[in-house]
């Protein structure tokens, strides 16, 4: 069994050591302002990640120098811009090691990605006594889509439980497959818990049953190698923004026969070959499903990213957080009416907590107070929190430009809290 | 930006002991706040006496911020009636988004505790949140939200 796409999180300490975060933090402009008076503490890269100048300039680049129309024009901007966008596609190919370009489809965003696979996929095939599985811990973006197809179609949603460390519980995730479960939907890595989904075999067991599998990677590109092959998924959806890239870009990955075999989600320019008031007939992979004028420049500043992340190592950055998440977690749990939500044993770098007699809100504010930008509410996960029995947590989350400092800071801004409600 | 003025010592006593928690039972009107953002929620009970609010409670979660601001609102509007209580929104809405007058700022009372929210603009939901479920509980209606 490959084991790529999971192991690498684990990352050996040397790695760890020999990564200088200092330097990483200096390609990242937005690190140096201040916020309230207090060097800005980055720690929301779950919600969004800081771009490096590296993207910045790529989409500079393109919009003071390349930017027309693509697919349309004979003329040399225009072809410009195509090779621009579609060598972005092809950066995005071998980032998640699809098979081919027509396999990567440019979307908003992994809410838009699943949004189209629920209306292409999955409606026009799911009738009454039909399943779609999901996880207790999805992102409302893979769960509300999925209920709209419930309402649409008649089938039903069936969600496999969490246990307090904030695992999928593999035993009943298995009992909930069945002849009648068309369709898998899973987080690859849970964004209000960081739990990692043990996805590969999971893919594998709703393959077994002839399932269907979606897997929401939003937050785990940026944090460990996803290769789509070697993890069997049918579908995969990322963001851009998460990824150091920019917002309102993202990619769907679908394994190419069952896109071949969907319908288009948007009618427009650019998914057709000829429009005719008595017939049209689309567009060929991967245009097929892309109406419209897309985000070119977006386009190009995810694929800087991808270059960027890459870069640096994806399996460096990894161990680095894991020595941050690490470090923090040690520092929190000695902290006095601290509790961690999610305590999976393998986790990206999330750290949900709760501070006895603090609401999260007032939390976030006396953080902010202190330059540290934490998320505070339910992450868009209310069943997670419902779960856990909170109306929302605080969430410190990790990324390639953080440091040990930050979590002092982080530690500092805490006691302060617990100074403030005492 | 200074969190002391945020949470002032008035705020924080009244969210360590919120006055007039629980429910009132029978009520004569009652209507559900919820702020989706945070997760806030909370429940405010009327009896009336014609126009007259006799007796108010509210119960919920919260944070330190709706939770001090119910408390404040049930000691402020008890004994009021519907148009006192309506001067007093439209006063307490002009102290937390900072467009109220001076003057009105001082008949607040207690209430103008809550003035530090104005500079913490995420903030000024969890302030207004029990003052839109009390809106709705007059009103007869069953929810509020601040979204």
């Amino acid at each position: 069994m490959n084991t790529a796409a999971t192991d690498n999180l684990a990352g050996p300490r040397a790695a760890a050591a020999r990564y200088d975060a200092a330097r990483v933090r200096a390609d990242f402009p937005i690190l140096a302002t201040r916020v309230h008076g207090r060097p800005l503490t980055y720690l929301d890269s779950a919600a969004s990640a800081q771009r490096p100048l590296a993207v910045l300039r790529a989409v500079e680049q393109y919009e003071t120098r390349t930017h027309a129309n693509v697919h349309r024009g004979v003329h040399a901007l225009s072809q410009a811009a195509t090779a621009a966008y579609e060598g972005a596609r092809e950066r995005a190919r071998r980032f998640i090691n699809a098979r081919s370009v027509r396999e990567v489809i440019y979307v908003r965003g992994t809410t838009e990605a699943i949004n189209l696979v629920a209306q292409s996929w999955a409606r026009p095939r799911l009738g009454i006594g039909d399943e779609i599985l999901i996880s207790a811990l999805e992102h409302h973006a893979n769960i509300v889509p999925w209920q709209m197809v419930c309402e649409q179609t008649g089938c039903t949603l069936k969600v496999a439980p969490i246990d307090r460390r904030g695992e999928v519980i593999q035993e009943e995730f298995l009992k909930l497959l069945s002849r009648r479960t068309r369709l898998v939907a899973l987080a690859h890595v849970s964004n209000a818990l960081g739990t990692v989904l043990p996805i590969q075999q999971m893919i594998a067991a709703a393959h077994a049953h002839g399932a269907c599998v979606l897997i929401d990677g939003a937050q785990a590109v940026p944090h460990l190698r996803v290769d789509v092959q070697a993890l069997g998924a049918d579908f995969y959806a990322f963001s851009g923004h998460k990824l150091y890239g920019p917002t309102g870009i993202g990619v769907l990955y679908g394994r190419e026969e069952l896109l071949d075999a969907m319908p288009p989600w948007q009618g427009g320019g650019d998914m057709i070959l000829s429009v005719s008031f008595e017939k049209t007939t689309y567009n060929e992979l991967p245009f097929k499903f892309e109406a419209g004028t897309p985000n070119i420049s977006g386009s190009v500043g995810l694929a800087a990213a991808m270059d960027y992340l890459e870069g640096l190592g994806i399996e460096a950055v990894a161990a680095h957080e894991q020595a941050l998440l690490q470090r923090a977690t040690a520092e929190l749990e000695r902290l006095p009416d601290l509790t961690l939500v999610g305590t999976a044993p393998h986790k990206a770098a999330v750290l949900s907590f709760t501070m006895k007699d603090v609401h999260p809100h007032d939390l976030g504010t006396i953080l902010d107070a202190e330059g540290v930008a934490i998320r505070t509410g339910h992450h868009c996960a209310m069943p997670v929190m419902t779960f856990f029995g909170l109306p929302a947590t605080a969430r410190a989350s990790f990324a390639c430009y953080n440091t040990f400092e930050d979590i002092e800071r982080l530690l500092a801004a805490l006691r302060r809290a617990r100074a403030v409600f005492a | 930006m200074d969190l002391k003025d945020l949470y002032r010592d008035v705020i924080l006593d009244h969210n360590r002991q919120p006055r007039n928690f629980g429910r009132l039972q029978p009520a004569d009107a009652q209507a559900e706040g919820h702020n989706p953002l945070c997760g806030d929620r909370l429940t405010v009970f009327l009896r009336l006496d014609g126009e007259r609010v006799a007796d108010i409670r509210f119960e919920g979660k919260g944070c330190a911020i709706s939770t001090a601001s119910a408390s404040l609102m049930t000691e402020a509007v008890r004994g009021r009636d519907r148009a006192a209580i309506r001067r007093l929104f439209d006063d307490v809405h002009g102290l937390l988004t900072g467009s109220g007058e001076h003057a009105a700022e001082l008949a607040l009372g207690k209430l103008a505790a809550l003035g530090g929210v104005r500079e913490f603009p995420a903030r000024v939901k969890c302030a207004s949140l029990c003052w839109h479920t009390l809106n709705a509980a007059l009103a007869g209606g069953a929810a509020a939200s601040t979204e």
